[in-house]
């Protein structure tokens, strides 16, 4: 299968997970949109390593991973802070500063 | 034996130059055995313990930097490059941080402790809060966060490809996530501006990573000078390096506050702990206009026809949506804020000079604006009522008959972010609107005069309310006496801000030695 379809795929996924985040109220939800778009990314290194035919690609996937798991503690410590404190986890609902 | 020896591929053993590495060596290394510190070491000797680390390394590690300069040279097997600018840089984000360091260690500011919250876990308003406030406890956890985002800044400048760069930009983002949402006063505000700030955050450094997926993908590697001879021998598809660049660009541009990427800007220095907003709003600005001008002279220097406009249109539109919605603001930080948009705008004009001028110029104008900017915030934490800081503006008139001295500091820091000749600001404007003139950015540079008229209405007006309007009845807010701390911090600033703006000859003598990039 030409490689480059991957890159098609990886370029949808990366724009539904934009795509969620801007319309999408629920923090986590926000959040695991995000991580569609990292992910998304990582597709796309990959594929681009099988297409250039070097590793560098899949290296910095492994990376890109580490990093994803590090945004996630500091992402959700963040959303259960501000959930205990209100009860809700809506970005929409965070609406004290403004203007 | 021999024969599978001989077939696995030689490994050779990467050289790392701990020598040039050591500033940032010096900062991380610091930052881990702090955070051994807040495991290992009782309650009460965790504050000073850290407070001597965190300035031991600042200080162990600017002497690393003034002992490297001079060096031209890619280090770390082509991930890391320490040339002039790159040390420049560096050199100012440690001088920034340890004046913000100053003004986060105070802790007579606040009656109840310091600026953070004496635990992070426990509910706002909560029973919990009402014990940690009584017992006195300090928050001593934002030391090791604020030295591995120290860290961070500090790699992400020198960072010469990619994925260097990315890794820096995280390292220096989560930590200001987390230290966003500490503010011991209106922690709903804080918890807010850390979420906002957050998922924005993290929003903009996947754009930055599906940009670098992209360039990678054109250049077969992530390293700037790849990029740069993949572009010179213009091999493969041009769509994917302009929509590469325009991602990458949209994670760095939003770092650095520009429009249209700017709407966390005051939302976030809003909510945040004071202090953290001085260090954030000087350092990380700093660090990622860096970052920003090594990609686009070093790895994107030959499609500069291609960017130029895209810069062009958002150097003008940063210093004009700066500049209009600080007029009307009535919160004094929030009004900082704007005024940082705006300056950000003038800094790009150095951005779109495209030359070596623009960039000397834009690194003059770094120093300028971080120290200002460092020494105001710190400036806002000793307005206070009874309910913490004082920020509406209202607030602050009649501070120049009750506090001359802090008002007149204020006005200082006001007139420089206004570019009053004899003041920093003023070297700061002059080198980049001089650069953007002679690398033939003329119209932009109009602009920038024109948003600078504009900018120094609403200085000037706080200065006019502090002094000439009358203070408010009883119970208005009033300077508190500050500690040593926010005093040193403050003389610092106010002297460096007076020093640069009488003998710039000296910060432009160290920008025209530090050269260029090194590819």
């Amino acid at each position: 299968m030409n490689p480059a379809n991957y890159i098609y795929l990886s370029a949808v996924l990366f724009s539904l997970g934009a795509f969620g985040v801007l319309v999408r109220r629920n923090a986590i939800v926000v959040f695991m949109c995000v991580e569609l778009m990292l992910n998304a990314s990582n597709l796309a290194f990959v594929s681009f390593a099988r297409i250039h035919g070097n590793l560098d690609g899949q290296v910095i996937a492994f990376f890109v991973m580490v990093v994803a798991a590090a945004e996630v503690v500091v992402g959700l410590a963040i959303i259960m802070t501000i959930f205990r404190t209100r009860r809700s986890a809506s970005v929409d609902e965070a609406n004290l500063l403004k203007y | 034996m021999n024969a599978l020896a001989d077939a696995v591929p030689k490994f050779d053993i990467p050289t790392i130059e701990y020598a040039a590495l050591a500033p940032i060596l010096i900062v991380l290394g610091a930052a881990v055995v702090s955070v051994l510190v807040e495991a290992l070491l009782p309650q009460r000797y965790r504050r000073s313990t850290q407070l001597v680390i965190v300035f031991a390394a600042l200080v162990g590690a600017f002497v690393a930097v003034v002992a490297a300069r001079g060096t031209q040279q890619i280090v770390a097997m082509g991930s890391v490059a320490i040339d002039g600018p790159t040390l420049f840089m560096q050199g100012s984000i440690l001088v920034l941080a340890a004046i913000a360091a100053l003004v986060m260690a105070e802790r007579k500011v606040d009656p109840a402790g310091d600026s953070f919250a004496p635990r992070a876990s426990a509910l706002p308003g909560s029973e919990d809060e009402q014990v940690f406030t009584r017992l006195g406890w300090l928050q001593t956890e934002v030391w090791p966060l604020f030295l591995f985002c120290v860290g961070g800044m500090l790699l992400f400048p020198a960072s010469t490809d990619l994925l260097t760069m990315f890794v820096a930009l995280e390292v220096l983002s989560l930590p200001l996530y987390v230290m966003v949402g500490l503010a011991r006063r209106r922690r709903l505000l804080s918890q807010e501006a850390s979420l906002k700030y957050f998922v924005l955050g993290a929003f903009s450094s996947a754009f930055f990573l599906y940009g670098t997926a992209l360039l990678y993908g054109y250049a077969g590697t992530v390293s700037l000078s790849g990029i740069a001879d993949a572009l010179t021998n213009s091999a493969g598809d041009t769509g994917l390096v302009l929509a590469g660049v325009g991602l990458l660009a949209v994670g760095l541009l939003f770092k650095i506050g520009a429009a249209p990427f700017h709407q966390w800007t005051p939302d976030v220095y809003q909510g945040a702990p004071t202090s953290i907003t001085g260090f954030m709003a000087a350092c990380t600005k700093v660090a990622a206009f860096g970052a920003l001008f090594r990609v686009l002279y070093v790895a994107l220097g030959g499609i500069r026809w291609d960017w130029r406009p895209m810069m062009y249109v958002i150097a003008a539109l940063t210093m004009i949506v700066g500049t209009l919605f600080a007029l009307t603001q009535t919160d004094i930080k929030r009004m900082l804020a704007y005024s940082s948009i705006a300056q950000a705008g003038f800094m790009l004009v150095g951005v779109v000079a495209l030359s070596s001028q623009g960039l000397q110029g834009t690194l003059v104008y770094l120093v300028a604006y971080g120290i200002a900017t460092v020494g105001a915030f710190a400036i806002v934490t000793l307005v206070r009522d009874s309910t913490g800081e004082a920020t509406h503006l209202s607030q602050w008139a009649g501070l120049g008959k009750r506090s001359p001295v802090v008002a007149a500091a204020f006005a200082l820091f006001l007139l420089a972010f206004a570019g009053i000749p004899l003041t920093s600001g003023f070297t700061g404007k002059f080198a980049v609107f001089t650069a953007g003139i002679q690398g033939g950015a003329t119209p932009i540079v109009v602009i920038g005069v024109v948003a600078s008229a504009v900018a120094a209405f609403f200085y000037v007006r706080v200065i006019v309310l502090m002094f000439f309007n009358e203070p408010q009845a009883e119970g208005g807010p009033s300077v508190v006496i500050p500690s040593a701390f926010t005093t040193l911090a403050i003389t610092v600033a106010v002297a460096l801000t007076v020093v640069i703006g009488v003998l710039p000859q000296l910060v432009f003598t160290l920008v025209s030695q530090a050269g260029t990039f090194v590819r």
